[in-house]
């Protein structure tokens, strides 16, 4: 009872001096608020990356490249073989800890065009159906290649839906989904028929974007023409974007309709841009790629004109910037709430001098050590947890502040956990900050105190 | 039995190396109901013995009895809740705290005392019924005038029901109209039977009181001295 009583004056005496008050919590709002912020902004990042991962083709994907051959090979360089379609076979044949493995054959400076419109695609491939697994692409409309089409190589294509977007028009600018099945394109002035397309790959916040975009076109019925960019920059994650704008045709097509006709001295080229393998087990990794490689020296020749690039370095680089950011972030904010801490401490033993006239009353009146002690106490803690509070709103609005300013991919998410904590460590910043002035209040001798000028 | 026994009690300070007696020897007992005063000049030790009465301070030697219980080795803590429970000050700067409305003021000491907020407000109503300021509840300190100011301050020493109350120079800060009113006031509680001790160093102040207790030099004088301005024409009331 006697501390609750004493807990309600300290109260009483944070809201009778508000603007001091205010002023003290200042350096606990700014820090919890960038704080919070922060690690929203952190965790945005992170999902973006997570994504753009994903959408790359996850961890357990690595692609065989053609390299140099090491310098002691440097004399086999004529005879390497780089890497063609007995690599893919012979992997299938005998790598048993791959699980899937996708050939592609890539035309370069490939321009694809209907009528006016044309474009270059973000890649143009010949490939077999392991692709779609390979690369997690999900069909929407019409069907992917059969053997059939491998076979007798046929002059069909399958698209993602920026080139239909580029070629027939896109649903915000027509106002309808054109779905271009069965239409021709030309890939290099050559006559493809659309067998399928891809679904349109974004991100969750781009997808959030859109639906709020078409809700507000439908809703106002304006006349408001193209949809405008904000901010700088390509609008959208670079990683979804490239995706849409994929076109695949099967790969004996790319190698009878492109490839056959051209190479150095009349000789076709046959060799793979690159071929993609997906081990069974990640854990594995290692053991899986010494089998894969093995296979490949034998097929090679011996000379080791290939390589291996594989997701978990680019995987690690993440993980550890993100943990730097979350780390710089975590430190600059610890100084912001240390400070503010400071602040009130420095207040508080300033409000004590000013009032050791009234300390000395309440102590002459029965006002025990203890009991004074409490009521500074609580002063402190209630100004650092107000602080506290008014600094998570604070980050709301920070974080909208930061949405306006970069309307970027990477959209800050805010989250329980930095709430939890910056509340928390402010709530100990003010007993911390509290204790010293509070000792010292419960100290003062009552005579002096009354005394006191 | 005395309320209030103090025996052979002196206090001693140290000022950089000089022993300084600010009371030497002192007993004195005070019965309940007496309406006494303290009187000497400053610097006597009047406010010392003040002190070490009202709790606010202990002794170097010597003991003293509170209401049948030995004080002299008391914790600051246990000082302070005796000061809470039994003793009621009035100072001569009435020390209101600012911030706080009249009827907060009035209200603190029971505050610390652990009551509940009811009884709070219904007892501090009460005091200040008794200094007739129970329509000046909701004002701050700085809106009355320094007379009200000083009944504020009496029912905030009257609103625990003490058994001693100590008027350090209550008077001191008011005119004498006003100052007149308070020493009234003083008079009509001691009517109803209460302990008031009345420190001051003004003969024609300390002449209301039925007993006079003289301090010079930390010691209590056994004569009130004549010469002081004016107190033969106060004679010595015999106590009651």
């Amino acid at each position: 009872m006697i501390l609750l009583n004493s807990i309600s004056i300290g109260l009483k005496d944070v809201w009778a001096h508000k603007l001091r008050s205010l002023l003290t919590m200042l350096g606990i709002i700014l820090g919890v608020a960038s704080l919070v912020a922060m690690a929203a902004i952190v965790k945005g990042m992170e999902n973006g990356m997570k994504e753009n991962m994903i959408a790359m083709g996850g961890a357990n994907k690595v692609t065989v490249q053609d390299q140099d051959v090491p310098p002691e090979q440097e004399h086999l360089a004529s005879e390497a073989p780089g890497c063609t379609i007995r690599d893919v076979l012979a992997l299938r044949d005998s790598a048993s800890m791959l699980e899937l493995i996708s050939p592609e054959m890539e035309l370069d400076n490939a321009v694809v065009s209907r009528g006016e419109n044309h474009m270059r695609p973000s890649e143009c491939v010949g490939v077999w159906p392991a692709v779609l697994d390979m690369n997690l692409h999900t069909l929407e409309h019409g069907r992917f290649f059969t053997d059939l089409d491998e076979e007798l190589a046929s002059s069909v294509c399958v698209i993602g839906t920026a080139i239909r977007d580029e070629l027939f028009g896109s649903p915000e600018r027509t106002g309808r989904e054109i779905i271009p099945i069965g239409e021709t394109l030309l890939i290099n002035e050559q006559p493809f028929t659309i067998v399928g397309m891809f679904t349109r790959y974004e991100s969750e916040q781009e997808k959030k974007e859109r639906e709020q975009a078409r809700q507000a076109r439908s809703e106002a019925k304006s006349e408001a023409g193209l949809a405008r960019q904000r901010g700088w920059g390509r609008s959208g994650n670079w990683a979804f974007s490239r995706k849409n704008e994929t076109i695949y045709i099967p790969l004996n097509t790319m190698w009878v309709r492109f490839r056959s006709a051209t190479g150095t001295n009349g000789v076709p080229n046959p060799r793979l841009s690159n071929i993609d393998i997906r081990v069974v087990d990640v854990e594995q990794m290692e053991a899986s790629l010494q089998q894969a490689k093995n296979v490949l020296m034998i097929t090679h020749n011996g000379i080791e004109d290939f390589n291996f690039r594989s997701r978990e370095s680019e995987l690690e680089t993440i993980t550890r910037q993100i943990r730097n950011a979350r780390l710089s972030g975590g430190i600059i904010a610890g100084i912001a709430l240390l400070v503010g801490g400071i602040g009130i401490m420095n207040i508080m033993l300033a409000s004590i001098n000013e009032r050791i006239r009234e300390i000395g009353i309440c102590k002459a009146i029965g006002a025990s050590g203890p009991a004074v002690f409490a009521q500074i106490l609580s002063e402190g803690i209630a100004i650092s947890c107000i602080g506290a509070l008014l600094g998570l709103g604070a980050s709301f609005g920070l974080v909208k502040f930061l949405l306006l300013l970069s309307p970027s991919q990477n959209a800050p998410v805010i989250t329980l956990t930095p709430m939890v904590l910056a509340v928390t460590f402010s709530a100990m910043v003010g007993i911390i900050a509290g204790i010293y002035p509070a000792i010292k209040a419960a100290r003062l001798d009552p005579i002096q105190a009354l005394r006191y000028e | 039995m005395a309320l209030v026994e103090i025996r052979n009690v002196s206090k001693i300070y140290h000022l950089g190396g000089e022993e300084i007696r600010a009371l030497d020897d002192v007993s004195v007992d005070i019965d309940g109901g007496e309406f006494i005063s303290i009187i000497g000049p400053s610097g006597s030790g009047k406010s010392t013995l003040m002190q070490i009465a009202g709790c606010l301070d202990t002794p170097t030697r010597g003991t003293i009895k509170l209401d049948g219980a030995m004080i002299q080795d008391a914790s600051p803590r246990q000082l302070a809740a005796i000061r809470n429970r039994k003793i009621g000050f009035v100072f001569q700067f009435f020390n209101l705290l600012p911030k706080l409305t009249v009827l907060q003021n009035v209200e603190l000491p029971m505050v610390y005392g652990g009551a509940s907020s009811s009884e709070r407000r219904e007892r501090a109503m009460q005091a200040l019924k008794l200094v007739n300021l129970d329509n000046r509840t909701k004002h701050r300190p700085s809106q009355l005038s320094g007379g009200q100011q000083q009944r504020v301050a009496i029912a905030r020493a009257l609103v625990n029901d003490p058994k001693i109350i100590f008027a350090d120079e209550p008077t001191g800060n008011l005119d004498s109209h006003t100052g007149e009113l308070i020493l009234q006031l003083f008079r009509q509680l001691s009517r109803e039977g209460r302990t008031i001790i009345l420190v001051t160093h003004d003969p024609e102040i300390a002449a209301i009181t039925p007993r006079r207790i003289e301090i010079r030099d930390g010691k209590i004088a056994d004569t009130v001295d004549a010469t002081l301005a004016g107190l033969d024409r106060f004679p010595l009331q015999p106590t009651p």
